[in-house]
């Protein structure tokens, strides 16, 4: 048995493969980032030993969107409107609490059509993975500007971009976002584990992926190609994401530079710093960080910041325990002489 | 049609419990306490009466009329006349004289300046209202709210409300606020008595007691909708604020933890989500009902115009939601606070490409509580967006209406796959896939912990597994699957209400909120020589006694409140070989449909087609 067959048939503590983890074949472009995206979230949930039926995914409309079919095919999921996938969420979530969602976007969705949803799906801490597939170009309209297109961009049919981008992570940051985190596709296992993270943060996650577009904007000098991301991406830390039941192997990581932010369920994260003190639990930081990277024209990627999240958008409801889209009819119609009560109050 | 119609009656004719009062006030003034006391006290003596506030959009200061109607024999509906005033706004005092008929009675407030040329030829009562505020010892922040509490005991005492009734009616509004009823009492006492000792009746209308009207309630169409929903088991509300729907989901909110608390636990079973526009409103109550939950969100025209592309994904992905549209008057911001009936053709069509919708449309408070309910179970079955379409008349006004009665049919969740369900299908189980030979599939919802239970939701082309699929005969067949299914439902949605009249041959089509005109219409046409009868469509798309009735008749007149005849379009399309006996006859100003308008209408159109 080699090595490629032994990952396939290895199970996870819930006895399933990664094969069980799978989706449909990808139709995105070959070389496409958004391909590693859907392996590293298959991969995280597999390694996390979630059963796919625990997890829901959502998108929008794009290539980004697309790849919600090539990922997770034991999972529901629901494929929606342009920018309107947080509103999905926002409604389904509430169903069955004990689901995971996932959203995957693109910065047309989220940073243009539907920036709106981005900030206030935030604003409403609806636990989630918010994942931004970012190419920084409308690759599915074959190469159009985005909102996070680079200022100068040229595109064939464009012309140059006279707009300055927008930052995603800047605006999930002041928007309340608890978990805000860059990465590039290029970085599998920075990408996994700040996934893994994510998926067990108790609110909304954002993780902003810098997904070069192979097709319509791969110019060495563009700030979304493979080129540049790999010659200008500045990892802020290394990180290893540590599920509860496991020991924290802290020896792992030299003295004084290693951190641990420890999430709600027990779980923790250990970064490693690389080349300074970076503390991601001070937003005056992270925003600083993502100033001066944005003025430095390089991408910080890891987890920029992150808050422990005791509480969600659910805990402001009382909710009965089971899921409410379990509920029997006798739970939801109030009887006769509640009625009878209220015909009476307006006779 | 609101042209100045005034009401002939003998000069020396005592008019008892059949007349129109408006009472003229500024908005934002606390008026609206003062009328609904005066409306309830009616209602309390078991006159039938309707009460309709033609308000501005607006805060604080601008002109608005309660119009309160007096019907012994039992019409509601608007009339476009006044009998009496009350005068409480200097701006509209001359203006609102013009409406009386000769002998109508004006109630003003002294302190305005009567015109100088002020008809002769009406009874006009002054009351010293700043008076008694001053006499009560009313805190500076009340005295205007107050001033308008003063004309309520004055008015009572001229036309003869008792002052049981009156302070039942108090009762009723102030509950247990003790401070805020002993003040209000006191005012209203005052006026009472003052114009016990310092009037002397000069009019001729008058009201008297009837037997109690103990099978009706009095309440609003929002308010109505909002509890048919609960009762319906609405588990998900997502909104956005918007005149005159944003009083239903308020509704919602405030009955929802008296009724809605898990009868087990105590815990809640629903949620009510305001969210940041409608776009996002309908998209989470899409995400809700794809989920399994029992999900609605309200909304008007402007409202209805956001949500469109996700009506149309909820259409095609086939997911249960209700939507209310309380119609106002459009197009663009329009006029947000008159009503109409001009959403329907947008409404029945609502998105792009091959797209139809049902529509039921509640023409009384007590359907709003119907079909508030129903919408639910419809909506369920049929696996597709279902619309309610009321309108700010029924909405938001006040409403005479019989008790709501108790769902008789058990909750409808439709074709819902659990973990054992699915066994049955032996693997073969899709999505869309027409198992039953009636358009309707089986679904299954998020949580299901079944592997084969799962699938891929898309609002793209697929096939019968959700697989993307842009073969041409799939596309065709599933649409087509599509229009079958909604097709089926016209039988088992609520059926038109038809009031005969011996021997008629002409055919009266309406919907909606004009009923009780188009009722009172129908007697004056009567009276008038014509006998029509009157078929109430209820639901959209048409079932087949609307044919029949077409068949029965030899001209069939569509009235309704909108510029081009909306529901007419939509009867001639669907039922063309009709169409010749079909005649339109519409119009809109932002008012009530009245029974004069559709007397003369229907004569006119008679003479030029009888």
């Amino acid at each position: 048995m080699d090595n490629a067959q032994t990952a396939k048939t290895e199970r996870n503590f819930v006895g399933l493969s990664s094969i069980d983890y799978r989706g449909k074949p990808s139709t995105l472009c070959p070389g496409c980032g958004h391909n590693t995206v859907s392996n590293q979230i298959q991969q995280a949930v597999f390694e996390l030993g979630l059963m796919p039926e625990m997890v829901a995914k959502f998108s929008g409309i794009g290539c980004s969107s697309k790849s919600l079919n090539y990922f997770l095919q034991r999972s529901f999921g629901f494929n929606g409107l342009h920018g309107r996938m947080p509103t999905l969420v926002t409604g389904a979530c509430f169903a069955d609490r004990r689901i995971k969602a996932i959203g995957i976007s693109g910065d047309g969705d989220s940073a243009s059509i539907g920036l709106g949803h981005f900030k206030h799906i935030i604003r409403r801490n609806v636990p989630m993975v918010y994942i931004i597939e970012n190419n920084g170009v409308y690759g599915l309209t074959k190469g159009q500007f985005s909102a996070t297109s680079d200022l100068g961009l040229e595109l064939k049919h464009q012309g140059k971009n006279f707009l300055p981008p927008l930052d995603l992570c800047m605006e999930a940051l002041i928007s309340g976002a608890k978990f805000v985190a860059r990465t590039f596709s290029g970085d599998i296992k920075q990408m996994k584990e700040l996934l893994k993270a994510a998926i067990m943060h108790n609110g909304i996650a954002v993780i902003d992926v810098i997904s070069p577009c192979v097709t319509f904007n791969n110019r060495d000098e563009a700030l979304q190609s493979y080129t540049w991301g790999r010659e200008n991406e500045a990892p802020i830390q290394d990180i290893t994401y540590v599920p509860r039941a496991q020991a924290i192997h802290i020896k792992d990581f030299q003295e004084g530079e290693t951190r641990e932010v420890r999430l709600h369920d027990g779980s923790s994260i250990v970064l490693k710093k690389i080349d300074r003190d970076y503390d991601p639990t001070d937003k005056h930081a992270a925003l600083d960080l993502l100033t001066e990277s944005y003025k430095n024209h390089y991408f910080a990627t890891g987890l920029i910041y992150i808050e422990n999240a005791p509480t969600n958008i659910y805990d402001e409801f009382d909710f009965v325990e089971e899921p409410l889209n379990r509920l029997t009819p006798d739970r939801l119609r109030p009887d006769a002489a509640a009625l009878e009560r209220i015909n009476l109050m307006y006779q | 049609m609101d042209q100045i119609i005034v009401n002939t009656q003998p000069d020396n004719k005592q008019i008892v419990n059949e007349f129109c009062m408006t009472l003229c006030t500024v908005n934002g003034s606390g008026s609206a306490t003062a009328n609904i006391i005066l409306y309830r006290a009616l209602f309390n003596m078991g006159i039938p009466t309707s009460g309709k506030n033609i308000f501005p959009s607006n805060i604080k200061g601008l002109p608005t009329w309660f119009v309160i109607r007096v019907s012994e024999r039992g019409y509601i509906g608007r009339v476009p006349y006044d009998d009496i005033i009350v005068a409480m706004n200097a701006d509209t005092f001359q203006k609102d004289l013009t409406y009386l008929p000769e002998g109508g009675v004006v109630f003003y407030a002294d302190h305005l300046q009567k015109p100088a040329d002020a008809r002769t030829d009406l009874v006009y009562y002054p009351m010293p209202i700043r008076q008694f505020v001053r006499q009560a010892e009313v805190p500076r922040n009340l005295r205007e709210y107050m001033e308008n509490m003063a004309y309520v005991g004055i008015v009572g005492q001229v036309l003869g409300i008792p002052m049981e009734n009156i302070e039942y009616a108090l009762g009723k509004h102030f509950g247990s606020r003790q401070n805020a009823l002993e003040s209000n009492q006191n005012i209203i006492r005052m006026g009472f008595e003052w114009a016990a000792n310092n009037l002397t009746k000069q009019d001729r209308y008058s009201v008297r007691k009837l037997s109690p009207l103990s099978d009706y309630i009095l309440t609003d169409g929002n308010n109505a909708g909002a509890l048919g929903a609960l009762y319906g088991g609405v588990q998900f509300c997502s909104w956005y604020p918007i005149t005159p729907a944003t009083s239903m989901v308020e509704a919602m909110i405030a009955h929802n933890p008296k009724l809605r608390k898990d009868p087990i636990t105590g815990k809640n079973t629903s949620i009510i989500l305001q969210v940041e526009d409608e776009l996002a409103a309908a998209g989470a109550a899409i995400g809700a009902g794809w989920a399994g939950l029992r999900a609605m969100t309200a909304t008007s025209g402007p409202g209805l115009s956001l949500m469109t592309e996700n009506v149309g994904l909820a259409y095609f992905t086939e997911t249960p939601m209700v939507i209310w549209d309380v119609q106002r008057v459009g197009p663009s911001t329009g006029l947000p606070t008159r009503t109409a009936q001009g959403d329907l053709a947008m409404v029945y069509r609502l998105g792009h490409g091959d797209i139809n919708h049902i529509i039921l449309i509640p023409g009384s408070v007590n359907e709003c509580f119907e079909f508030g309910w129903k919408a639910f179970d419809i909506a369920d079955h049929y696996q597709t967006p279902v619309f309610v379409m009321s309108d700010l008349d029924l909405g938001m006004n006040q409403w005479i209406t019989k008790k709501f009665d108790y769902p008789d049919q058990p909750i409808d969740r439709g074709r819902i796959l659990w973990e054992d369900d699915l066994s049955r299908f032996e693997g073969a189980w899709g999505r869309y896939k027409d198992t039953e030979g009636d358009g309707i599939p089986w679904r299954t919802v998020m949580g299901n912990q079944n592997p084969a239970a799962p699938y891929f939701t898309r609002g793209t082309g697929h096939d019968e597994y959700g697989n993307y699929s842009e073969d041409p005969q799939n596309w065709s067949e599933m649409i087509q699957r599509i229009k079958r299914k909604l097709q089926n439902s016209c039988e088992y949605l609520p059926g038109p209400i038809l009031r005969e009249k011996a021997g008629a041959r002409i055919g009266v089509i309406a919907m909606g909120s004009t009923d009780p005109a188009i009722i009172e219409g129908q007697d004056q046409l009567e009276e008038a020589g014509l006998a029509v009868d009157y078929l109430r469509i209820r639901a959209l798309p048409v079932c087949s006694v609307v044919r029949e009735f077409l068949e029965n008749h030899d001209r069939v007149y569509v009235l309704e409140l909108n510029r081009d005849g909306q529901l007419y379009g939509i009867l001639i399309q669907e039922l063309h070989d009709y169409s010749p006996k079909l005649i339109s006859i519409s119009e809109v100003d932002g008012l009530p449909m009245t029974a004069i308008w559709v007397k003369q209408q229907i004569l006119a159109k008679e003479q030029q087609n009888g």
